[in-house]
Order: structure tokens, then sequence, then C-alpha cells
């Protein structure tokens, strides 16, 4: 029996933080990219536990939840950042503080 | 040792580009903020033996959807007085207490202890092994994922398709190729 690099605990934390930093990103960032970015952020923090725990358990299929996080990572930011830029031509503007078109 | 001391260059670069990219006005710095932090994940990957996911993680994170949101804040060219004065202060304050107690809360559940690592199989996160699983265990979710993502290129193209009152909303039936050329030149 091997031993992970550090207890296992640590990279559980490491995880969290950056969900968290991810989680304080959409809900305070007023720029919508910056809101984008802070989803990848928590996309890559579980990919980070993905990745642990397939290394814990000596299972590969771990790692191809990665292979898929990473797909729909890219699909989100496709369709993301097109709606973004329908926003901008539309209010001249990428402050989601302004977007209220939807409020009756 | 040196693998510990790699673990806690990583994460504490990790944390502190994550920070910036949330905390900075300008989005182009932002962006490469995000870019350092996830190649600091990408060590942390190679140390687990994925060797496979920490090269896709430079390659297609790094390389293809980060310089996607490059192109887009370059594209946008958004000006320096965009955000003027806040219009929500307390929205912000009450965003970063729910932030801190969710962090709080994944502290308070998750325990230290020292999980053992199973013993890897040979080639365990090469691109063999990968393939292998990807393409038999996983082959329908893979299969799906083409569809999402040709979801995702048309709605994309549809979604950020200019709509100037000039152009006609229906599909005019394509010109013959030289034709199109001519009065292209034309106009």
């Amino acid at each position: 029996m091997t031993l992970l690099p550090v207890p296992l605990g640590n990279y559980i934390l490491l995880s969290g933080i950056l969900f968290s930093l991810g989680v304080i990103g959409v809900l305070t960032a007023r720029n919508a990219i910056i809101i984008l970015m802070s989803v990848e952020l928590m996309l890559n923090a579980a990919n980070l536990l993905l990745v642990v725990f397939a290394r814990v358990h000596g299972d590969i299929g771990g790692q191809v939840m990665v292979f898929f996080v990473l797909t729909v990572a890219a699909a989100e930011a496709a369709v993301g950042l097109a709606i973004l830029v329908a926003v901008f031509r539309r209010k001249g503007s990428v402050d989601v503080d302004r977007l209220n078109m939807l409020k009756g | 040792m040196a693998d510990q001391l790699i673990f806690w260059v990583a994460a504490i670069v990790a944390i502190i580009a994550a920070a910036r990219v949330i905390l900075l006005k300008n989005p182009i710095v932002s962006v490469l903020h995000l870019i350092v932090t996830l190649v600091a994940l990408a060590v942390l990957f190679l140390q687990l033996s994925a060797e496979f996911i920490a090269a896709l993680q430079i390659i297609v994170y790094a390389g293809a959807i980060m310089v996607l949101f490059l192109f887009i804040v370059m594209l946008l060219n958004l000006r320096k007085d965009e955000f003027g004065r806040d219009q929500l202060p307390w929205l912000r304050l009450l965003g970063t207490l729910a932030g801190a107690a969710f962090l709080a809360e994944l502290i308070s559940v998750i325990g230290g202890g020292r999980a053992r690592a199973a013993v890897l199989p040979q080639e365990f996160g090469s691109v063999r092994s990968i393939g292998k699983a990807l393409f038999g265990e996983y082959l329908f979710p893979f299969e799906l994922t083409s569809l999402l993502l040709l979801a995702a290129v048309l709605a994309a193209v549809v979604v950020a398709r200019r709509r100037s009152p000039s152009e006609p909303e229906n599909f005019q039936p394509a010109a013959p190729v030289n034709q199109a050329a001519g009065n292209g030149g034309e106009a």
C-alpha cells in the first residue's frame, strides 16, 4: 500500500477553497465574463476531487469523468460567451446589474 | 518530501491566482490568472498519476477554452468606466458571506486522515488505459458528448449571429460560387 503525497484532507480542502472562491465570484462579480470564469473555477475544483479519488481507489473511471467534465466546460464556455456577445450587442454592456429586461 | 513541497507550492499558487481571478477588475488579467490556476492544477494531476488528464488540462482548458475567453474579452473591448457606482453593495457582502459560510461548512465535514492509495495497475492514467475505458465501458456517454458538442456549436452560431435590419430573415438559396465572389467584389 502506498500513500498519497499529502493527506487526503488537504486535497479536499484545496478543492473546497477553489470551489468557494468560484461561488463567491458568481455571487459578487458584476462582469458577466468573470462570472463565467468563476463557473470554470468550480468545475476545476470538482475535477481535482475526481482525479484524487480515482487515485485513491485505483479506478480509471474518475479520470474518464474528468474528460466528460472538460467537454461540458467547453460547451458551456462556447454557449455562454455567445450569449454574452448577443447581450453586449443589444445592451452595450456586460454588467449583470443592468440586465433586468425580464424584470416585470 | 519533494512531493509535499510540490503540492504546497501548486496549491498556494492555485488559490492565490483563483482569488485574483475574482478580485481584479480587468477581465484580461483575470483570464491570465485563471490560466495560472489551471496550470497549477495540472501539476497536481501529474502528481496523482493522471498524465493524460494533465495534458488535456493544458491543451484543451488553458489552450482552447481560455483563448476563447481572451478572444471574447478583446472582442467586446470593455471600457475602463464600464462599471460605475455599485448599485447593490449589500448583495456583494451577502455573496461573500454565503461563500465563506459554504467553505466553513465544507471544512467542518471533511476529516483529516491519511487515506491509503490503491496499488495502481500498470499504465494507470496513460492514454491507453483511458482510451480503453472511454471506448469500452463509457462508449455510450462518449457518443453523447459528440451530440452535446454539436448542439453547443450550433447554439453558439445561432445565438451570436448578427441580426441587422437590412439582413433578410430567411435564408436565400446559395448562389453559385463565382457569382457570389463577383457580387462581393462589387459591394
